[in-house]
């Protein structure tokens, strides 16, 4: 539906031919189509003017390589710069859950797929390094919410914590708490319900829960295929909560996926998973290379 | 409050106000030089401007507000559908809630027997909005269901026969052929069936809307959208693109998460948010 990068600046340069540096109004020709190319792909506004600006001062003056096309050429510096924002400065490493019994707290907005991830991470923990993991709802908002993370825990052999009908969020995560301790769990995990960024008096109870728990990881967990309001939603869950990684799911869609890249400007918190389906096993770690690729369109 | 020129800055301005609410650069750009070949050179204030662009896409959305049409039928059966975790279970509950008030006798069948306590969702949704909910095991075929629900709905003699289904994106050609079938059996029963269906878009995805409106509407007929989350700051731009596209009827959009947040379609109010303009209610 969507022209990708290169076609778009093949049109750009097919006029130029003659070898030599790009000059400026070639140059801001090819941004204005790694612009609409990246707003194409969802990438948020403000994180697509900084793009452009970073990208333009790595390619004017930039001599163009005789193998190549100054199309092709963009292309890689875009591609490269991509790669280079997606995957940050410094390697996170993995996830710190050394420490048992270790907090995970998982955050997002309505049916991002917090709960579905909750499982998807329990099941690589237990299967991949051997942790013991509990698993706690703390929706007490959603019809059924618990009762999905239950059948989940059943299916992938991870212990939930039972359900206490009328408990309030900030007492589940306290018994979550208690549990993981003296069952002798390695990680517990602490599914919440899905809340809105300007939604005050929820986001106050998550931080309140976070400040219960002290959680090692704090993943907001982000629909792939979220369009421009991805900057609200990262800034905000990160000023008011603070996270320390994200999910994207719903990698398995055609979706460009721009909000990768809206996500690891705005908060600068590594991408540490993409989700590829709704069954337990389809998360994967996140691969900056394959999405730059995917949000470019190639 | 100062007067500006309309010029071409302060029309990129605009087109990326625009852009922002999730339009698409395609759509913001053309919505943009219509105001631009109306305005140019004019001098306004911002408000003034942000109240003719809202004009301008209060006019585009105007024809596409269209309540959910009741027909003569009965059960009238309404097929929801939608990408994972769009709201199709909340906007059936208060659907059923509103079609209950209105006097209507509403049946609502479970046809998620994928998710994992899609069923209990639905069921407490049911309680709410007073409406019986038909179920059938995890794991069992959703067409079946589907047409067992319309033989039993036609038993009791309700009016409005409201069919649930399980979260799929668009490009999962297995999941859509599931789609296709439910569709099928459906119309085995009743060739006019499904009267009404609705694909459920969640306000906060960017441009992959237009993909799925493209496929489910090749795969399901869709007859037209509901777009819930609205309440977020998320101003669902894309409604324009669509209306532009496919001309689709917007039916409903979904406020919160409790009964009573869902409203019709209001294409002023709608524009006037996206502008930035006021909040919606
Ligand atoms: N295709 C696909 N579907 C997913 C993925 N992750 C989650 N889902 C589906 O998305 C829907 C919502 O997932 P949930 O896990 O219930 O989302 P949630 O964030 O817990 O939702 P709330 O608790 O209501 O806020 C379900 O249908 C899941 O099966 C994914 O990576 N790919
Ligand atoms: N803020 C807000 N949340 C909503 C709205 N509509 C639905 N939700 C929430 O979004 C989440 C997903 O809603 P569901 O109705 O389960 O979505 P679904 O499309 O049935 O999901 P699957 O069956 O898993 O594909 C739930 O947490 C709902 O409470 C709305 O209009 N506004
Ligand atoms: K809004
Ligand atoms: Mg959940
Ligand atoms: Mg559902």
């Amino acid at each position: 539906m969507f022209e990708n990068l290169s076609e778009r600046l093949s049109g750009v340069f097919d006029r130029l031919t003659k070898q030599g540096a790009l000059s400026e109004a070639d140059v801001e020709s090819a941004l204005r189509e790694v612009r609409t190319a990246l707003l194409e792909a969802d990438v948020s506004l403000p994180v697509v003017r900084e793009f452009v600006k970073a990208v333009s001062k790595k390619a004017t003056g930039q001599a163009v390589t005789k193998s190549i096309t100054p199309g092709q050429q963009v292309v890689k510096i875009v591609h490269d710069e991509l790669i280079a924002m997606l995957a940050g400065d410094t390697d996170p490493g993995v996830l710190k859950i050394d420490s048992p019994p270790a907090p995970i707290l998982m955050v997002g907005l309505q049916g991002s797929g917090k709960t579905t991830t909750t499982a998807k991470l329990a099941r690589r923990l237990k299967d991949r390094e051997g942790k013991r993991v509990l698993l706690a709802s703390l929706d007490t908002n959603r019809p059924a919410a618990m009762e999905q993370l239950a059948i989940l825990g059943t299916q992938i052999g991870v212990d939930t914590l039972p359900i206490v009908k009328g408990e309030d969020p900030i007492a589940i995560a306290k018994r979550a708490k208690t549990q993981a301790s003296l069952g002798g769990y390695d990680v517990y995990i602490l599914d919440t319900a899905g809340r809105l960024h300007i939604d005050a008096e929820l986001i106050a109870q998550a931080a309140a829960v976070r400040d219960v728990v002290s959680p090692r990881e704090t993943l907001l967990v982000v629909d792939g295929l979220t369009g421009q309001d991805a900057v609200n939603v990262a800034t905000e869950f990160d000023a008011k909560i603070g996270v320390t990684g994200v999910v994207l799911t719903r990698m398995d869609g055609d979706g460009r996926g721009g909000a990768a890249l809206s996500m690891r400007a705005i908060t600068g918190k590594p991408i540490r998973f993409i989700g590829l389906g709704e069954k337990t096993d389809a998360l994967e770690v996140f691969d900056a290379n394959r999405i730059a690729g995917r949000i470019l369109g190639m | 409050e100062a007067r500006r020129t309309v010029d071409d800055a302060m029309l990129e301005e605009l087109e990326e106000l625009l852009i922002t609410a999730d339009m698409g650069v395609e759509t913001a750009t053309r919505v943009t030089a219509n105001i631009g070949d109306a305005l140019h050179g004019r001098r306004l204030t911002t408000r003034e401007i942000k109240e003719a662009l809202a004009r301008e896409v209060g006019r585009i959305m105007e024809p596409v507000a269209r309540p959910l049409p009741i027909y003569p039928k009965k059960p009238q059966v309404v097929l929801v559908v939608g990408v994972n975790g769009s709201g199709k279970t909340t906007t059936i509950g208060k659907l059923a809630s509103q079609f209950k008030a209105a006097g209507k006798q509403v049946v609502v069948a479970a046809g998620d027997t994928f998710r994992a306590a899609a069923v209990e969702q639905l069921q407490v949704w049911g309680e709410r909005a007073g409406v019986p909910v038909l179920t059938a095991p995890e794991g069992s075929d959703p067409a079946s269901l589907a047409f067992d629900a319309m033989t039993r709905a036609e038993e009791i003699g309700a009016d409005l026969l409201l069919i649930d289904t399980a979260g799929r994106l668009q490009n999962r050609q297995d999941l859509m052929e599931e789609l296709a079938k439910i569709v099928r059996v459906i119309r085995k029963k009743d060739p006019s069936a499904p009267h009404n269906t609705l694909l459920v878009l969640d306000a906060t995805t960017g441009q992959n809307a237009v993909m799925q409106v493209d496929i489910f509407r090749k795969i399901a007929d869709v007859s037209g959208l509901v777009m819930t989350k609205l309440d977020g700051t998320a101003r669902g731009g894309v409604l324009v693109a669509l209306a532009d596209k496919f001309g689709l009827p917007i039916h409903a959009i979904g406020l919160g998460e409790q009964i009573d947040d869902l409203a019709p379609f209001d294409p002023q109010e709608f524009a006037r948010a996206l502008c930035g303009l006021e909040e919606l209610k």
